[in-house]
């Protein structure tokens, strides 16, 4: 069984201005150990499914069945999710500066972390962990440093300590929500180095959201393509790079800057994401895909198994075969040009 | 830290300076028969004269400033006009009782408002929400000398027409008899002026606390398993209070100089009441003294604000 099960997730709003669906059927295994990305444009979903799997998202109206070492995320009370979060998910946040309390010190931060799911550690022994930690994740001279407060500390370096705080109750699963995408880029290898240090050590399972996809290459065993609150692809990093199926992940790979070499325009996917209020029943990306056909007008397509690989699922209504797939999407360009040309 | 304390006590004491001068300006602006108010209706203007001469409001103005500022200087601030009763004993009396007053419907206050606050800005928009503020805002539209008279007529009037004789219609009881009669004196006054600035504590409150209850570090604090008891109250109402305290310390700064509505309605001789009778009466040197006063505890209120700013908030630093 893997240490995490997601299976439909649907996670809505009630706004005035209708029902917002924010994620709309997510489905994925995580085990131990192993590192899952999210990947996706803002407003995708992304964030919204993994707070709502530990009761962060408020006012949300979450379906489906998310499975944590048998437990379920989704029925457990208020008291049940309160023993689960930070013990046994840690979490870690995009802004590291907002994330921590800036009128705490990060030794008093990290230590009621540890004291609150543990009450028989003494405040002694928690702070000579809290100062393991800081160093675990390379911050110099971490015993005179816990007595600091966050603003006295770099953006990287604060993260680090976030980092720090999630895993010092070492928890089997750690969502780490675009932890990288406030810092400099010099900074992000090192923080992203810090994560896998402690996973190998730990063996700690992490969800990986980010928009980021140099990061997704970097960290990630298995990638969920998200746009407009559902999954376009599903696949093993490999496959993600160099066998997509799904016209957006393309797109997604296709606006990378390195793709064209030197000297090469950009190219961004065109359009816009759609609202998330009252979707209508269609594929979300049919209006900026360059391949959608009328049946991707009619029907929203479900996730299902692409290249014979189980593994790899994409929701597009391309063919699931290569050859055929390769063959569609040609004559879909071709029909396309020929209609944008004057008669 | 001590440098900007010096600094900040020097601007106060220019204040108290400017603030010595502009009453006393005002003073002598405005039409001044003291002498002859006190010399009664017959009198002569040799008696009239003698008088003036007596208070020493012969002299030319920029003298009697300078006499004032010397003695004040000395920790004389004079003396009073009717009774030649040092000004710096009549505020001595009249301290206490605004002091009893400030002090415990800022305890009154704060608790009411703090907590309304948390509550509304933890449970937003629902049924206990409106009902706090629909319970603030209409005491904070009422007029406190309003308010005054309306617990006046119920709690004592009406009780005492039905042979309840709970409270008393007024004045002060000193602690010297007794904490009992001391409060039972003055919860009535307490009342109206707390449940005033109580629904500006609400207000402020709830807005600062709802600012920070969608921080992410509160967030943050949920992630991490926290009671939500603890969250609210540890990580989010800790940030909330920075403004309440910067606020109180003002209001009640403002206060200790004198609750002239509340003081008046209760007839309750504090310094409010105190420096509103000398005004009736043009006694100048109570008017001044209690002025002085007044702006002085104002002046220090904003100082401590300050300084209780940078140990509430490590990121700020006094310079």
């Amino acid at each position: 069984m893997s240490l995490l099960e997601i299976r439909d997730l649907e996670v809505s709003f009630n706004t005035p201005d209708g029902v917002v669906r924010a994620v709309r059927g997510l489905s994925f295994d995580l085990d131990r150990g192993k590192t899952l990305a999210i990947v996706g444009e803002s407003g995708s979903g992304k964030s919204v499914s993994t707070q709502s799997l530990t009761g962060l998202s408020r006012g949300a109206h979450v379906t489906g069945s998310a499975t944590f070492d048998g437990i379920d995320l989704l029925t457990a009370d208020e008291h049940q999710l309160r023993g689960i979060r930070g013990a046994r998910i840690g979490m870690i946040f995009q802004d590291p500066l907002s994330s921590l309390h800036p009128y705490y010190r990060v030794g008093w931060q990290i230590v009621e972390m540890i004291r609150a799911h543990d009450r028989s550690v003494s405040k002694r022994a928690a702070r000579d962990r809290a100062a393991q930690l800081l160093s675990m994740v390379g911050i110099p001279h971490a015993k005179d440093r816990i007595g600091d407060f966050p603003h006295q500390f770099s953006g990287g370096m604060r993260q680090r300590v976030m980092i720090a705080m999630a895993m010092s109750v070492e928890p089997d699963l750690l969502i780490a929500d675009e932890p990288t995408t406030a810092l400099d880029v010099t900074v992000q290898a090192q923080v992203l180095a810090v994560m896998r240090k402690l996973q190998d050590e730990m063996g700690t399972a992490i969800i990986l959201i980010t928009h980021d996809l140099g990061v997704v290459a970097e960290m990630s065993d298995e990638i969920v393509v998200m746009y407009a609150g559902q999954v376009m692809e599903r696949a093993s990093r490999r496959d993600l790079f160099y066998r997509h199926h799904h016209p957006y992940t393309e797109g997604l790979l296709a606006s990378l800057p390195a793709q064209g070499g030197k000297g090469t325009r950009l190219s961004p996917i065109k359009g816009t994401p759609p609202s998330s209020i009252n979707p209508p029943d269609r594929c979300p990306f049919a209006p900026r895909c360059p391949y959608a056909f009328d049946k991707c007008w009619r029907e929203n397509p479900l996730p299902r198994v692409v290249f014979g690989d189980p593994s790899h699922q994409s929701a597009c209504w391309l063919s699931t075969d290569e050859a055929t797939r390769r063959e569609e999407r040609a004559r879909m360009v071709a029909s396309k040009l020929s209609a944008e040309e004057p008669a | 830290m001590i440098r900007f304390l010096i600094r900040r006590i020097l601007l106060g004491i220019l204040v108290l300076w400017l603030i010595t001068m502009a009453v006393f300006g005002l003073f002598f602006v405005a039409p001044n028969n003291v002498a002859r108010t006190m010399a009664g209706r017959q009198a002569t203007p040799q008696t009239v004269e003698l008088i003036r001469e007596r208070l020493g409001l012969d002299q030319p103005v920029w003298k009697q400033y300078l006499d004032f500022i010397w003695k004040a200087l000395h920790g004389n601030l004079g003396y009073d006009y009717y009774y030649q009763l040092p000004v710096t004993h009549i505020m001595a009396q009249a301290l206490p009782i605004t002091l009893s007053l400030a002090l415990g419907a800022s305890v009154i206050w704060l608790i009411i408002g703090v907590t309304n606050g948390v509550l509304s800005a933890v449970y937003p928009r629902s049924f206990i929400d409106r009902g706090l503020t629909a319970f603030a805002l209409f005491f904070y539209s009422f007029p406190s000398f309003l308010l005054g008279l309306v617990l006046l007529y119920f709690i004592y009037y009406k009780l005492t027409l039905s042979g309840l004789r709970w409270f008393p219609p007024g004045g002060y009881a000193p602690l010297s008899q007794g904490p009992g009669q001391w409060a039972l004196h003055m919860i009535l006054p307490w009342l109206t002026l707390a449940l005033v600035l109580a629904a500006t504590y609400t207000r402020l409150t709830r807005s600062s606390m709802l600012d920070v209850l969608g921080e992410d570090y509160v967030r943050t604090a949920r992630s991490k398993g926290l009671s939500e008891r603890r969250v609210v109250l540890r990580h989010g109402l800790r940030s909330a209070l920075t403004p309440v305290v910067t606020q109180f310390g003002i209001d009640l700064g403002q206060l200790i100089g004198g609750v002239v509505v509340t003081e008046t309605v209760f007839s309750l001789p504090g310094l409010g009441k105190t420096v509103i009778d000398a005004i009736t009466r043009q006694d100048l040197p109570v008017i001044v003294g209690i002025v002085i006063f007044a702006s002085a505890a104002v002046v220090t209120a904003n100082i401590l604000v300050d300084v209780a700013y940078a140990l509430l908030d490590p990121r700020v630093r006094l310079h």
